[in-house]
């Protein structure tokens, strides 16, 4: 397991408050939001039917995805609603100054019990 | 024809004449009051003060009652003697008033503890019309208000000032905001629900002077702390004004001491109100003062039947969204009391019961009053709750909710705000066919004051209506647990302008995908375009306008009005369509264009270079007029639909609604537009059109209803217009036109649109004209965007450092 590789992204203020943006890096799409007092990013790819989760809305610390509503928590990447039980990879994200920075390399993925079971 | 005075033209003075006129018309009645006005409810004084209510509507009995009545009312004249062997009263004037009975209404007036300094300028009590209005003039944005006293008055006032734009902070003496109401827990619910408002709470604060040099500038406390105060309102309770009673020589304690008959010791005075004592208890509410009322009229009017057994204490706090009622006793002290409580910080509940002996004491509820009215039964009637000890903090599953109000006298006030009565409401349900709860308010006014009797009524329509609808109380969502119509005030009362500010005060403070569109939509429409836009609020389409498709690509449809466009344009969207390698480019049902397929952040290049504006096809707004060819080349057109639809496109492009709103405009009733299943359609015929509304050909297929027949084109556009705003502000959120007309009936729509009266058709029409004003094309904004990041997306400034193979 390789160390933190921390990436810096982005200024902060190119993601608007309750807002996602995407970013390719690394051969990967990701979505990050600013959730106001923190950011967050997680794969931006929605498992339903590949929905791009960057422009779902924002509630709270979940996202919702614009094509068929499925939810994620934007902490642990699992889906709280959904048609059968599905998850995205989640990254540590981090403000340094104004930038944002996503350790690209450190993306996890808890596996819903259904699926693992 | 005997004389009765009444000193007193408040609440309880005028309903107990009013009380006295349905027994007999034979007195010959003067009223005096001090204040100026006629008979106004002053429970809703806070509503005055949060410019939630006008003084207008809270006149319970105008100038035309009084005449009607037959009463001579001496307003602005206060009583200052009684002669009670002369029997006669003396006015400030010193004119004397015979009378032969006597009523003393005198009602209370604000307690001013002895601060020093409670003598200056901008130091207010809030206590009549005229302390309301002159708080109102002095009350505004950067203004610092201070509140002394954590009553229900005192938290009434400070968020009426608040809502004036005051920064408003309450002092309160004691540890816990209404404390004669509240225990410790239920108080610090409370505070968290008014701090949350944005109020300052400090507490427990002596307040020991008032500083200034003439005018208020701050307060100082006992313990030397001192903050600054531009206007000061003092609200430490409230004092019976009993001196005229106590100088005629009645037996006067804390109140006017009154019998069960509401006799004083005096057998030709009377006495109602909060100015009474009755078995050592002084009132203040409303309910138990009706009652006395009542009592009162029928022992004056020589038909003594009727007790007063007094009444348990009961308050309710009158703060949209801060629930709080409290009633009987809360002394956990008494032996034998047991409690039982419900908590959840979460939600902001808080339920507590005082029982003895299997009888309900007292309640407190915090953050969820709706089963106020069954707690107060069961305090009234003393109910044996054996049975119900396992049920006793939420009702049980299907309770026979029509038992209450049938076992109530026709003559119960059901609206205690109001004055209205169970008679009352059956028979206006019966005259006015009533059959919704706001029909009935309308009709009666009742429930439209504090709102507590909002489920007695519903329940009066159920067993009395033939036809009562339900009407959907179905809150927005978990999110903000209002309905649409409670959100609409809201908004509208409290001058919300943002989706946060909606959310923070009346919701979650997080909101969701269900909520955030739908408030977005109202604040749009309510402040004609002049809210707090907030994107991260809206959807994607309506944050980029354009349609998102399954594969994360949007599909552009330019706006082409009437279904009409031109060589030229037909020419951009094929280059536009080559350059962008759209992959569809599509005819619709709507006599328009779809390019497929188009990448997020090539849209603002693809408008330019379309150089035509939205046709909001990816919104809850005004999608298209749909037209015929009409006079111009059809052989059997009567009308100029085309001509016709393009106007009407023109006049209500840019704008949203409710749901979608699609429109056809057709120049003979072969209809070939279709206009008779669209939201609005206009259908020439020979000399006239005929505006449609309500029709529908997706999912619901219904023909449209009749609005109106006109002569004119212009007529026709109007009656579109005015159907349209109204559809606008009085529809639900995503409630497509054909469900608003069954709901509402095409009847009153009518009456409120087409066949309004003038002054109220201009209004509409005002309101449709200053949102048109603000509406812009959504596409300008490939020019201008709202935020630099508004269509691209981001380039990450670092790249990522190889990962060595795991």
């Amino acid at each position: 397991m390789p160390g933190p590789n921390w990436t810096p992204i982005t200024k902060t203020e190119n993601i608007p408050p309750f807002e996602g943006r995407s970013v390719q890096i690394g051969g990967m799409e990701l979505a990050i939001f600013n959730l106001g007092d923190r950011f967050a990013t997680i794969e931006n790819r929605c498992p339903h039917s590949g929905g791009p989760l960057c422009d779902g809305i924002v509630s709270g610390t979940a996202v919702v995805c614009p094509l068929h509503g499925w939810r994620f928590d934007l902490n642990t990447g699992l889906a709280i609603r959904a048609s059968s039980p599905a998850c995205v990879a989640t990254f540590p994200t981090r403000v340094e100054g104004e930038i944002v920075l996503v350790d690209v390399g450190q993306g996890s993925r808890i596996e819903p019990e259904e699926a693992a079971a | 024809m005997k004389k009765l005075v009444v000193v007193g033209n408040g609440m309880a003075g005028v309903a107990c004449v009013e009380q006295i006129l349905q027994y007999r018309q034979d007195f010959d009645i003067t009223i005096f009051g001090d204040e100026t006005h006629v008979n106004y409810n002053r429970i809703l004084l806070s509503m005055v003060l949060a410019g939630e209510k006008s003084a207008e509507d809270i006149v319970i009995n105008d100038v035309d009652w009084y005449q009607k009545n037959n009463i001579r009312a001496r307003l602005g004249v206060r009583v200052e003697q009684i002669d009670r062997a002369r029997r006669v009263t003396i006015d400030g004037e010193g004119e004397e008033t015979a009378f032969d009975k006597l009523i003393l209404a005198t009602g209370s007036s604000a307690f001013i503890p002895p601060i020093p300094g409670a003598d200056k300028k901008n130091v207010h009590v809030f206590r009549t019309l005229d302390d309301a209005r002159e708080l109102v003039a002095k009350a505004g944005h950067g203004c610092k208000a201070v509140v002394i006293g954590g009553g229900l008055l005192g938290l009434e006032a400070a968020r009426g000032l608040q809502l004036r734009g005051c920064a408003v902070t309450v002092v309160h003496l004691m540890e816990t905001l209404m404390e004669r109401q509240l225990d410790a827990s239920g108080g610090s619910f409370l505070r968290k629900k008014i701090e949350s408002l944005g109020i300052r709470v400090l507490l427990p604060k002596q307040t020991q002077a008032l500083l200034g040099n003439g005018r208020v500038d701050g307060l100082r406390f006992a313990s030397g702390e001192e903050i600054e105060a531009d206007l000061v309102v003092i609200a430490a309770g409230i004092k019976p004004n009993v001196e005229l009673g106590k100088k005629a020589g009645l037996e006067v304690r804390r109140g006017i001491v009154v019998n069960d008959y509401m006799e004083t010791s005096d057998p030709n005075i009377f006495a109602v109100g909060e100015c009474t004592e009755h078995r050592g208890q002084i009132f203040g509410l409303v309910a138990p003062l009706m009652e006395q009322g009542k009592v009162l009229a029928a022992a004056i009017s020589g038909q003594p039947g009727p007790v007063f057994a007094g009444a348990a204490p009961a308050a309710k706090l009158k703060i949209m969204g801060v629930d709080i009622f409290s009633a009987g006793s809360i002394d956990e002290s008494e032996p034998r009391v047991e409690t039982v409580r419900y908590e959840d910080s979460a939600l902001g509940i808080y339920k507590k019961l005082f029982l003895k002996d299997n009888r309900l004491r007292g309640v407190i509820l915090v953050g969820d009053a709706s089963d106020e009215r069954r707690y107060l039964q069961w305090l009234r009637d003393e109910t044996d709750l054996t049975s119900h000890r396992s049920q006793l903090l939420f009702p049980p599953p299907g309770l026979d909710t029509g038992l209450e109000v049938a076992e109530k006298p026709d003559s119960e006030v059901i609206c205690g705000c109001n004055g209205v009565n169970k008679g009352a409401i059956i028979q206006a349900i019966h005259t006015h066919g009533i059959t919704t709860l706001s029909q009935l308010k309308q009709h009666t006014r009742a429930s439209t004051g504090c709102g507590s009797c909002t489920g007695l009524c519903q329940q009066l329509l159920r067993a009395v209506a033939p036809e009562f609808q339900e009407e959907t109380r179905t809150t927005l969502c978990s999110c903000v647990p209002f309905s649409f119509e409670q959100l609409r005030e809201i908004v509208r009362s409290q001058k919300l302008k943002s989706v946060q500010e909606v959310l923070n005060v009346y919701g979650n403070r997080k909101g969701c995908e269900v909520c955030k569109p739908a408030l977005s939509y109202l604040l749009d429409m309510i402040w004609c375009g002049g809210h707090d836009e907030d994107r991260s609020a809206r959807f994607i389409n309506d944050r980029v306008h354009a349609n998102i498709q399954k594969d994360g690509t949007f599909s552009v449809i330019p706006r082409m009005r009437g279904g009409v466009t031109t060589p030229d344009e037909l020419r951009r969207i094929a280059d536009v369509a080559d350059r962008y390698k759209v992959r569809m480019v599509k005819v619709t049902g709507s006599q328009r264009i779809d390019l497929l397929g188009v990448k997020k952040a090539d849209l603002p290049k693809v408008w330019a270079d379309l150089g035509m504006p939205s046709g909001q096809a990816y919104t809850k707004g005004v999608r298209m007029v749909k037209t015929c060819v009409g006079t111009e080349f059809c052989r059997f057109g009567v009308q100029d639909s085309t001509r016709a639809g393009i106007e009407l496109e023109r006049r209500l492009e840019n704008l949203f609604t409710p749901h979608k709103v699609k429109m056809g405009a057709v120049g003979c009733p072969r209809n070939c537009a279709e206009a008779t299943v669209k939201d609005i359609g206009l259908v020439g015929q020979e000399g006239s059109w005929q505006v449609v509304v309500g029709g529908a050909a997706g999912k619901s297929v219904r023909k449209a209803d009749l609005l109106i027949t006109v002569e004119t084109t212009a007529q026709a556009l109007e009656a579109c217009e005015l159907f349209f705003q109204y559809y606008r502000e009085s529809a639900n959120y995503l409630e497509r036109s054909y469900d608003f007309v069954e709901r509402l009936g095409i009847e009153t729509i009518r009456k409120e649109t087409v066949y309004a009266p003038e002054a109220e058709k201009q209004k509409l029409l005002d309101r449709l004209q200053r949102s048109k004003a603000m509406a812009k094309d959504a596409w300008l904004e490939r020019d201008s965007p709202v935020h630099p990041t508004q269509f691209v997306p981001i380039e990450a400034i670092g790249r990522m450092e190889p990962v060595e193979a795991q």
